[in-house]
């Protein structure tokens, strides 16, 4: 079941499904890219918050995706690690550098506001 | 109550099924949330190396007991190719394939017993198990 991607201003909010399969993690991935142009996106939170377990595969898309949507000029913030999830990945030795993370989608959409503000004055 | 269960693994959506049936067994055994995770992951890992490299195979999950220990034994059987240097298989960072490298020596990280089986042409057989504290 592909992820469904909500547009919201100049962000895309996408929220994953628990049991998600590969494919539509790569999906999604091509979605996202796509949609950062088509809508000209600035930020994009991925909510893995339904999501009992974030493997390698998973870990290793994630950091795709969000590489993949600063390449197209768009800040990518995961939001929704539970706590197991967390710790497993931790035990695993899987990381998320380079990706930033929020609590939840209310601090992930703060996280890019404030980016969002901080382009503004830099610009300035 | 599920005692012994065995799951086809030749798509990846038995990826999900695998994890998920760990998991009932893993709840039904009395394992934590934290120790349920940690099970599931293990298996998506073991599972996907399944898919990644044998392209089909099993995984056979059972309530175990050892000397009043009580746990879980998980078993993942393929045809592959097999794996020719298991040492070097086991170490972080190495991948053959499209992966970070970290699925094998993670899976063992995260099982109290973990035992590796294979031989080029030989398919691959992992053995983990996981203890109740």
């Amino acid at each position: 079941m592909p992820v469904p991607i909500l547009k919201q201003g100049d962000v895309l909010i996408a929220s994953i499904q628990a049991a998600l399969l590969d494919r539509d993690l790569v999906q999604l991935r091509d979605d996202i890219a796509d949609q950062i142009g088509k809508f000209r996106s600035r930020g994009v939170v991925i909510d893995v918050m339904a999501l009992d377990v974030l493997d390698s595969f998973a870990t290793r898309t994630l950091r795709s995706i969000a590489y993949t949507a600063k390449l197209r000029g768009a800040r990518t913030v995961v939001v929704g690690i539970q706590p197991e999830v967390a710790f497993g990945m931790v035990q695993l030795g899987l990381s998320l550098d380079g990706v930033a993370t929020a609590l939840d989608l209310e601090e992930g959409l703060a996280y890019i506001g404030g980016l969002a503000h901080q382009d503004v004055h830099r610009d300035r | 109550m599920i005692d012994d269960l065995c799951i086809s693994i030749d798509h990846e959506m038995d990826i999900v099924s695998a994890r998920q049936k760990a998991r009932e067994l893993a709840t039904a055994v009395g394992f934590t949330s934290t120790d349920q995770t940690l099970i599931a992951l293990a298996i998506s890992e073991i599972a996907r190396n399944i898919i990644s490299y044998a392209r089909c195979g099993k995984v056979t999950l059972r309530r175990v007991e050892d000397g009043g220990r009580r746990g879980m034994l998980i078993v993942a059987r393929d045809d592959g190719p097999g794996i020719a240097d298991i040492e070097l298989a086991m170490r972080d960072g190495y991948s053959t394939g499209r992966s970070l490298g970290v699925g094998l020596p993670g899976a063992k990280r995260v099982m109290d017993d973990f035992e590796l089986v294979s031989s080029p042409g030989q398919g691959t057989t992992v053995t983990m198990k996981k203890w109740l504290p």
